[in-house]
């Protein structure tokens, strides 16, 4: 499993009611079932990554992020996850509210384009390709990227609290300058 | 008749009857005194009796869901596309039955069935049945067929409504409900087509206020323009622009009132053929269990409330090109069964082929119904 998936389930508490949006083949709530018993449904739009869930025996509902929650009620979920999908959200305000709305607890992992690598590509006159950012500009799911340190803005703008945060390079914790030496950023956070 | 061996057809069916000497309380307060129910079955039950599976069929179908006739080979079951062995629905691990509804015209009783009061054809007297008497009813063909509980019920369009019903009449009986194309009740918009569809039947001279059969007569003009009506709000215009465009039968306006455009002949081609074989006083009634069906009814328009006692898992799908039973409706189906906490996926497919794709063989659809039957424990 991809390590911030791993580190995302040790954030979950045993038997939480989870909703993972944008959850791929279903395999993190898989996980999540059969380790810490946490029930769960998933949110997927891509036609390949349904059949998977489905097949995985994963609650999985087909429906467009982009136009909110409408389907989940206030505070239904004890935790919401958001893994690696952030970044190609269009209405990113909507739906962290959104999130915050749904879910007691948030959980947000997005590739960190403050990473030296990026930033040293960009310097050199190139848009970012690397492991956590894997694709060309012209083919990109990707929309708004951001930063470490432009995601805890917009946290304070938008009056979220930041419980813990973690940044990951291949898998492991940086805890020295992880805007620069993290790749990958996570984050769980409620409402302020 | 020598029919090429398909591995994948169930093959030669034949239905079966089974007849019910108690009365049956009907949600109008009529009763009907004993009725038949017409039904096939596919693949062999087992043991523990764990493996069936009810398939609901919709509004001008039958218990004929797959296989053909050996006297009829051209006479293929509607969802064989689905059902069979190796299919999706897959006979060879299930016992899958197909029930014709109580007041149909294919075999079940029905307004053409004899009355056992007068002797004659029930005809207009023929009570109005609704989607909880149906599952009633069936219900008992399961008591009968010896099966406590299903593993699935599966429908798409009025045949949904069944399997939704069937959680709400007896959440004990159904383990999954697979609820295709549907909707948890009619919008305004819905039921007006079904009453033009009905006021084109009632309004031709040959109905008699239901009493045809005793005249000899058929009210064809009627059912042909209620199917065409029905036709229209089964296909998404992009599905019907992509059969048809605007080509002209023949080449250049006639100026007359003959067909021009291809799709006035399928039109006309569909009723001539629907006011062939399909019973008036049927369409009717099954127009109406449609416009009555309302399981929030009772809660006041709440639906979460009016779900709440289900149990089954759930498997959900809607068509985009749907306009008919559009995915905002079984949205709403989705959103009740979450507020309840309810086992439940749900899949929105991007199929052109408006309300009639629940029949059609989208493999984003089969492959996910395949999945979901695959996952389902005997």
């Amino acid at each position: 499993m991809r390590p911030d998936l791993t580190a995302i389930a040790q954030w979950v508490a045993p038997g939480a009611r989870v909703l993972d949006l944008g959850c791929g083949d279903g395999s993190l709530l898989r996980y999540l079932w059969q380790q810490r018993q946490a029930p769960g449904y998933g949110v997927e739009i891509d036609d390949a990554s349904v059949l998977d869930c489905v097949a995985n025996d994963v609650n999985v509902l087909q429906v467009d992020l982009e136009s909110g929650l409408s389907l989940f009620g206030d505070h239904s979920f004890d935790c919401v996850i958001l893994s690696e999908t952030l970044q190609t959200i269009h209405r990113t305000e909507l739906l962290m509210r959104e999130m915050l709305r749904v879910g007691r607890e948030v959980i947000v992992s997005f590739p960190n384009f403050g990473h030296w690598s990026a930033r040293l590509q960009v310097l050199f006159g190139r848009m970012p390709v690397s492991e956590t950012l894997p694709y060309e500009w012209y083919e990109t799911p990707n929309v708004h990227h951001c930063t470490i340190a432009d995601f805890e803005d917009l946290c304070r703008r938008l009056h979220i609290h930041i419980r813990e945060r973690l940044a990951l390079h291949e898998g492991k914790p940086v805890t020295v300058m992880p805007n620069l030496l993290g790749s990958l950023a996570m984050y769980r956070c409620t409402a302020a | 008749m020598n029919v090429p061996h398909d591995p994948s057809s169930v093959g030669a069916v034949a239905a079966q009857k089974a007849a019910f000497g108690e009365p049956l309380a009907l949600k109008s307060g009529a009763t009907l005194p004993s009725f038949e129910i017409a039904y096939e079955t596919y693949g062999e039950l087992n043991a523990a009796r764990s493996n069936a599976v009810l398939v609901c069929h919709a509004l001008n179908a039958s218990h004929h869901v797959a296989g053909f006739y050996e006297d009829d080979p051209q006479n293929v079951g509607w969802w064989d596309n689905l059902v069979g062995p190796g299919k999706p629905l897959d006979t060879s691990r299930f016992f899958v039955i197909g029930s014709n509804y109580i007041g149909s015209c294919f075999g079940s009783t029905g307004p053409a069935s004899i009355n056992p009061a007068t002797g004659k054809p029930w005809g207009a007297d023929f009570p109005v049945v609704t989607v909880e008497d149906w599952v009633e009813a069936q219900a008992r063909l399961a008591d009968r067929l010896g099966i406590e509980r299903f593993a699935a019920v599966i429908g798409g369009s009025l045949g949904a409504m069944q399997a939704l019903q069937w959680t709400l009449s007896y959440p004990d009986r159904v383990r999954h409900s697979i609820v295709i194309a549907a909707a948890p009740r009619l919008t305004p918009q819905n039921i007006a087509f079904n009453e033009v569809a009905r006021q084109a039947i009632m309004t031709d001279p040959d109905f008699h206020g239901g009493h045809y059969y005793e005249k000899g007569v058929v009210p064809t003009r009627g059912l042909r323009i209620a199917r065409m009506i029905g036709h229209i709000t089964y296909l998404s215009g992009e599905a019907m622009a992509e059969k048809f465009g605007r080509l002209l039968r023949r080449g250049v306006p006639g100026f007359d009132f003959d067909i021009d455009f291809e799709i006035e002949s399928y039109l006309r081609y569909q009723g001539d053929k629907f006011s062939t074989y399909f019973d008036a006083n049927t369409y009717l009634r099954i127009t109406k269990a449609l416009d009555y069906f309302d399981p929030a009814a009772d809660f006041g328009g709440n639906l979460s409330a009016a779900l709440a006692r289900a149990k089954a898992a759930f498997l959900l799908v809607s068509f985009k090109s749907d306009w008919r039973f559009s995915p905002s409706r079984s949205r709403e189906m989705v959103r009740a069964l979450l507020d309840n906490r309810r086992i439940v996926s749900y899949l929105e497919i991007d199929a052109p082929g408006g309300h009639d794709a629940f029949l059609l063989e989208d493999p984003r659809y089969h492959d996910a119904l395949r999945a979901y039957f695959g996952n389902i424990e005997l």
